[in-house]
């Protein structure tokens, strides 16, 4: 039996799972996708910021598209921070695709113009 | 004097919100009042995820959650100014900003909808023992260095507060670097949402220590060493019981506070939670003068921002086209066992709409029942099966029972 705290939302439920994967306490269905998949390969999302290159002091927010494993973390932190971009740039604009070969990319979260 | 119908202050997620809304039932005559050089407010610091799930069934960061109001604004064509902080308000809803472009400008509103948000409480709000070297900076501060600017705060870091913006920030310097030796919690409980002392703390090997607050802070220049010591039940001081952490930066995340200057000007009555007295409508006791967002009560989840926001701009509508009556009777709305405050905290008979009620409760509770009485008649029942004060409550009142209230409502919870 494994105890878990569900991060999909905020409700933050205390999950249970047994040895068969049977998993208890999650109060809708998307608790049980997390329970399986954390015991399993887990992943995160990351979200950090870049620099704009020609606009002083400035950064723009990004992240990944889909979670990537717990444990690429911090290599995936040292492959966005060589990334930069120009203004301006739009929310979903890619900066880099599948970053470290992993099924997913990095995209823009803020507007700058 | 510049006439206008409607004015709202601020434009974060509530002031957005609102203004939508207004527009949407028919106020063409509004403007938004920004401070800051872009519309957003503190979410374009928020750059982690979590945003959203309930408004857009998706989750975004902060500033995506943002643009999507801010694309309603402009697609409305809600006029705004930025760089404009409003300096001055009167009873009688004169509104006073100066900004770079406009100069002191002064409007004649005939309602006024406030969204200015929150700040946060610093060293000096809870008597932090010790020296004031430097190194010492709120969670918000640093989120807006380190998110905005793009500067480290330091390298060594010690967490005073477990709220949401201290953990969210305990994981962010961990990702640019930092050591976060530790967060520490003056309660039994941690403040934050589970979710994120898991992806936050666990998920780095952060420690979190409870009922542990900071008895000292050593440095002549900068920070150098943060002693913690463990509390009674009382919140003091046990002696002997010193962890010692070397350290040039002290996170403080303790705490947030309505900004309701502009509404103390006017005498506008305060409630406890720092926030205007507000009836169904968010309307202050000042009649055409609405609150919502932060500056009402400290929300955690924006998702709730919005839709409050909505209901105040709604309610400025309403107001305009008179069909709000403050000469109803009142009815008291009070917070009974358990339950630290209730929104709003009074109501005005022959409601326009349903009620909802927003409350916290004072402890972390399992198998409840939440109860809205009247005297001895319940007028509605929830069951609740774990409560926890950092989470906002919501129960609602169908407006036809407020034909069975005499005059006060108590909201309690109970063991089932
Ligand atoms: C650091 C932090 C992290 C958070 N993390 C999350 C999260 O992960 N998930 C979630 O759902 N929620 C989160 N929240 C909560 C949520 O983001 C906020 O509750 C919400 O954004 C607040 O919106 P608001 O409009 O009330 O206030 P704000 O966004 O603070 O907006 C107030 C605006 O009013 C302006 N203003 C103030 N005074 C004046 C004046 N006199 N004249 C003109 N303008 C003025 C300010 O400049 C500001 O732009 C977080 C909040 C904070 C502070
Ligand atoms: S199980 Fe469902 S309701 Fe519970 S935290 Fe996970 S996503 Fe949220």
């Amino acid at each position: 039996m494994k105890e878990l705290t569900c991060i999909v939302c905020p409700r933050g439920c205390r999950l249970q799972v047994d040895d068969n994967m049977n998993v208890t306490g999650n109060f809708c269905p998307r608790g049980k996708a997390y329970a399986i998949s954390e015991l399993t390969n887990p992943v995160r999302t990351i979200t950090t910021s870049i620099r704009v290159s020609n606009r002083p002091h400035t950064l723009v927010s990004v992240k990944t598209t889909n979670p990537v494993p717990k444990d690429k973390i911090f290599d995936v932190m040292k492959e966005i921070d060589k990334l930069s971009v120009s203004a301006p740039v739009r929310i979903g604009q890619v900066v880099k695709t599948r970053v470290l070969g992993l099924e997913s990319d990095i995209v823009i979260t803020k507007n700058i113009d | 004097m510049k006439q206008i119908d409607l004015v709202i202050i601020g434009s974060g997620a509530a002031g957005m919100a609102a203004a939508i809304e207004a527009k949407k039932n028919g106020i063409n005559d509004l403007l938004i009042l920004e401070k800051d050089e872009r519309l957003g407010g503190i979410l374009n610091q928020c750059i982690h995820n979590g945003f959203g799930l309930t408004e857009f069934k998706e989750e975004l960061t902060g500033p995506e959650y943002l643009q999507r109001f801010v694309d309603q604004v402009i697609a409305l064509g809600i006029p705004y100014k930025l760089n404009a902080q409003v300096t001055d308000l009167s009873k009688d809803k004169v509104v006073t900003y100066s900004s770079k472009e406009d100069g002191l400008v002064k409007l004649q509103a005939k309602a006024i909808i406030m969204a200015t948000g929150c700040y946060e409480r610093n060293a000096g709000a809870i008597m932090l023992p010790g020296d004031r070297p430097s190194g010492v900076i709120t969670a918000g501060t640093a989120q807006r260095y380190l998110n905005i600017n793009g500067l480290m705060v330091g390298k060594r870091v010690v967490i005073l507060g477990s709220g949401d913006i201290g953990l969210i920030m305990a994981r962010r310097l961990t990702l640019e670097g930092a050591k976060v030796l530790c967060v520490s919690e003056i309660m039994p409980y941690s403040n934050g949402l589970n979710r994120n002392i898991q992806q936050c703390l666990i998920d780095y090997d952060i420690p979190l220590y409870l009922s542990r607050t900071v008895s000292k802070v050593v440095g002549k220049d900068r920070l150098e060493k943060v002693v913690l010591s463990a509390v009674d039940e009382n919140l003091q001081i046990i002696p002997n019981t010193e962890m010692e952490f070397e350290c040039d930066t002290l996170i403080l995340s303790v705490g947030l506070i309505p900004y309701v200057s502009l509404l103390n000007y006017i005498d506008c009555p305060i409630s406890s939670t720092k926030g205007a007295v507000v009836n169904q409508y968010m309307e202050t006791e000042i009649p055409g003068i609405f609150s919502c967002g932060n500056c009402l009560h400290v929300h955690d989840v924006v998702d709730f921002v919005s839709q409050e926001a909505r209901l105040a701009g709604q309610s400025a509508a309403l107001y305009l086209k008179n069909q709000i009556n403050n000469n109803e009777d009142r009815i008291k709305i009070k917070a009974g066992n358990n339950i630290s405050y209730v929104l709003p905290q009074f109501v005005l008979k022959n409601s326009v709409n349903d009620l909802t009620f927003k409350f916290r409760v004072r402890k972390p509770l399992k198998d409840q029942v939440v109860f809205i009485r009247s005297g001895e008649t319940v007028l509605a029942k929830f069951v609740k099966s774990a409560l926890i004060p950092s989470e906002m409550v919501m129960v609602n009142l169908s407006k036809d029972k407020l034909d069975e209230v005499k005059d006060e409502i108590v909201i309690s919870s109970e063991d089932r």
